[in-house]
């Protein structure tokens, strides 16, 4: 069998007996439970900024698009699971084709400004329009809302496995992606564009496919955020909700498929240890991004992919 | 067979029974044990705006819990046993709010959660209170609570909710400040609620509003915004948050000068500032809503008196150390306050452990009277257990000569209004 199908296989077999096997405590499981949805956005935002070169500084835009979708679909249309599910992954799409469209007239620096102005405008949107979304007090999903083909999706061992089917999907997608012919002409892209187009390929429409992907699975992430935990509200549309996902792609390893999840676990426990032994917890978690980004520059993952393990997609 | 056993018990066999089962409760190892289920501390988790736009309050609403739980605790904590606090900051981040709430519940096993001010953190946490059956005492004075949006484990009993604020403050403007209106208000939730609440109760009065002037919260500069106060205006309603309101109260005293229209303030825009900054003279003669009054008054009572000295504020609501270090007195005495209900609805429920959360909450509902006393120094106060939110005085100051001074106090009644939820036909 394939190394890499072994890794990514075996990471996710890992996840899997680490809850059957009764291993995590309650806190670890609704942590990991949170972590698995997160990274699932990390794999949206590495779509784009790992795999095609893209930085885009706006991905909680996609992220609060599905988040908002799903949530005012159940909150004021009586929507089930799954048709909000659907309907944020629609909508994600056709949001993510729009943005994409417009912002993709512009390139590197330009690009992340733009991507920052569209995600500031959805916002404020979100804020301007308070009396259907509640502003920044935002909504609560009631339990009750929360109930997939009869799983109270609240339970926490539920919603652990639902966490972890969500990121499996994204995760086997984003694999494929890596190992298909389509995803070596996003790598193309990112190492040489002028290179690429010169080859014969459309490059405004790959990054477009490629913006589309990423924002759909960012939406599809933010939709399952908000019916796991049952809050809808707008700081997840904020400023420090498109960083996230950049630092857990720097942190975990560009353009590496396991690389989002290995991040968003290490920032997360990161701040959550850090935060039981100071107040002043941010400093220890500065200086460790500081020493993490001086001695391994691509990464947790990426720096193993560079120094020993070359075939790791 | 009952006879025989019976009979087999004498006396001499019972009284050895005994000295064994005494020899045993004396050895080390299970005088610990037993002493462990009396004595151990009562947990309570505190979600503490550390970080964030809310920090100025964090700071203050830690302060006011530390000094609450070293009272209760000199006084034999909760029915014999210490309360201890464990703090997690949740940077007023409704997210990382949520995550403390699951610290608290699974990995420090607290008997209740309490905190936070910024409603945000609070609706976004009060699902996983719901979820991890965790009582959650809030002191947010959102009204999120008696809406009806959160669940039977959330409760507010030590602070009002921003609904019977505003409306007490309705007639007490239209008689003795004017009665046509503008409001000035951040864009968002927060200052909808008073954009709401206050227009109708205004109205209701037989007032008129007459310009509302929404500011984006990502504002930074306010001057653009007040050419849109209608000339007729008679009294200027504010109430902003965040760190840029010395800066919105300082450019609206240059855009009037000494001919302003009367103000009347929520102190928000101003808590944590220094009253005597330079650029806010213009301030003297306005009023202000406060939910207690941050200048020790006239008639100050013994029991804010007791109250501001455990807390370590003095008579000008600024720190004892550092009289610049200015407090949020009109919202942090809700930390006091809910932490002296915890206990009481600790003791009459008989609360032991976190087998009896569901008991602590009913009694707490149970509760309504809660006189002016050292447990409620801000004032006496009605709680309802159907919408878990409490009722009480509200205070209006007037700026003179750089001081907050009281020119009325509201009834109780003043803040009523229909109930909106009964939390408790929820199960639990």
């Amino acid at each position: 069998m394939r190394k890499d199908l072994i890794l990514h296989f075996g990471a996710l077999a890992i996840l899997l007996f680490l809850e059957l096997l009764g291993v995590f405590s309650d806190y670890h499981q609704g942590n990991f439970a949170r972590i698995l949805v997160l990274a699932a956005y990390g794999i949206g935002y590495n779509v784009l900024f790992g795999y095609t070169g893209l930085l885009s500084l706006g991905h909680a835009l996609f992220f609060s698009a599905g988040l908002y979708a799903s949530g005012l679909s159940i909150y004021h249309l009586d929507y089930n699971v799954g048709q909000s599910l659907i309907l944020a992954i629609c909508f994600s799409a056709f949001f993510s084709l729009v943005i994409g469209y417009l912002a993709l007239r512009t390139v590197g620096v330009s690009f992340m400004i733009v991507t920052l102005m569209f995600s500031q405008v959805g916002y404020l949107c979100i804020l301007y329009f308070g009396g259907i979304t509640r502003g920044d007090e935002g909504i609560v999903i009631q339990q009750s809302s929360r109930v997939f083909l009869s799983l109270d999706l609240s339970d926490p061992t539920i919603r652990y496995y639902a966490a972890l089917i969500i990121f499996s999907l994204c995760l086997i997608f984003n694999l494929w992606i890596a190992k298909s012919s389509f995803g070596r002409v996003l790598i193309a892209i990112r190492e040489n564009s002028d290179r690429a187009l010169m080859l014969g390929y459309n490059v405004h429409l790959y990054k477009l496919f490629a913006v589309i992907i990423s924002g759909t699975i960012s939406g599809l992430a933010g939709a399952c955020y908000g019916i796991l935990f049952g809050y809808v509200g707008a700081s997840f549309a904020a400023v420090p909700y498109s960083i996230f996902p950049l630092l857990w792609v720097l942190i975990g390893g560009v353009g590496t498929v396991l690389g989002p999840l290995v991040g968003a676990i290490f920032m997360f426990y990161l701040i959550d240890y850090a935060s039981d032994i100071t107040d002043a917890y941010m400093i220890i978690v500065g200086i460790t991004l500081l020493v993490v980004t001086l001695y391994a520059r691509r990464g947790l993952l990426g720096e193993l992919r560079y120094r020993y393990f070359k075939w790791i997609p | 067979m009952k006879k025989n056993f019976k009979n087999n018990i004498t006396r001499r066999k019972l009284m050895k029974g005994v000295a064994a089962a005494g020899s045993i409760a004396a050895m080390p190892g299970f005088v610990r044990y037993s002493q462990a289920a009396s004595s151990s501390p009562i947990k309570i988790g505190f979600q503490v705006h550390r970080t964030g736009i809310g920090a100025a309050y964090g700071r203050w609403y830690d302060r006011t819990t530390q000094a609450a739980v070293k009272i209760l605790n000199d006084a034999g904590g909760v029915n014999g046993r210490p309360i201890e606090i464990v703090a997690e900051d949740d940077g007023t981040d409704p997210k990382r709010g949520a995550e403390a709430l699951e610290k608290f519940a699974n990995q420090h096993n607290c008997d209740v959660a309490f905190g936070t001010l910024f409603s945000h953190v609070v609706i976004g946490s009060a699902p996983r209170a719901g979820e991890l059956k965790l009582p959650y005492f809030v002191v947010s004075e959102g009204h999120h609570v008696a809406s009806g949006m959160l669940n039977r484990y959330t409760l507010q009993p030590g602070i009002t909710d921003v609904k019977s604020q505003v409306q007490a403050m309705a007639p007490f403007v239209k008689e003795n400040v004017g009665k046509k209106v503008t409001m000035i208000y951040p864009d968002f939730a927060f200052g909808h609620d008073h954009r709401d609440y206050f227009s109708a109760a205004f109205e209701a009065q037989g007032g008129e509003i007459v310009g509302k002037v929404p500011i984006p919260p990502t504002e930074s500069s306010f001057s653009k915004y007040f050419p849109k106060i209608p000339r007729d205006t008679e009294v200027i309603y504010h109430v902003m948050v965040g760190p840029a309101v010395l800066t919105f109260v300082k450019e609206l005293g240059e855009f009037y000068g000494s001919k302003s229209p009367k103000l009347f303030g929520f102190i928000d825009s101003l808590e944590a500032v220094d009253l005597n900054t330079p650029g806010l003279e213009f301030l003297d003669g306005s009023y202000f809503w406060e939910g207690n009054p941050r200048y020790a008054q006239a008639n100050q009572t013994e029991h804010d008196k007791f109250y501001r000295n455990a807390v370590g504020v003095d008579a000008n609501g600024a720190s004892v150390s550092d009289p610049k270090d200015v407090s949020t007195y009109a919202h942090m005495f809700g930390c006091w306050e809910t932490l002296h209900i915890i206990k009481k609805g600790m003791e009459e429920s008989g609360y032991a452990g976190p087998g009896d959360r569901a008991k602590l909450i009913e009694a707490v509902e149970s509760m309504s009277n809660m006189p002016l006393s050292q447990a409620h120094p801000q004032g006496a106060k009605i709680f309802n257990g159907k919408t878990h939110q409490t009722f009480g005085h509200q205070y209006i100051t007037k700026m003179t000569n750089g001081k907050l001074v009281l020119a009325h106090t509201t009834s109780i009644e003043d803040t009523f209004y229909p109930d909106e939820v009964d939390y408790t036909k929820q199960s639990f």
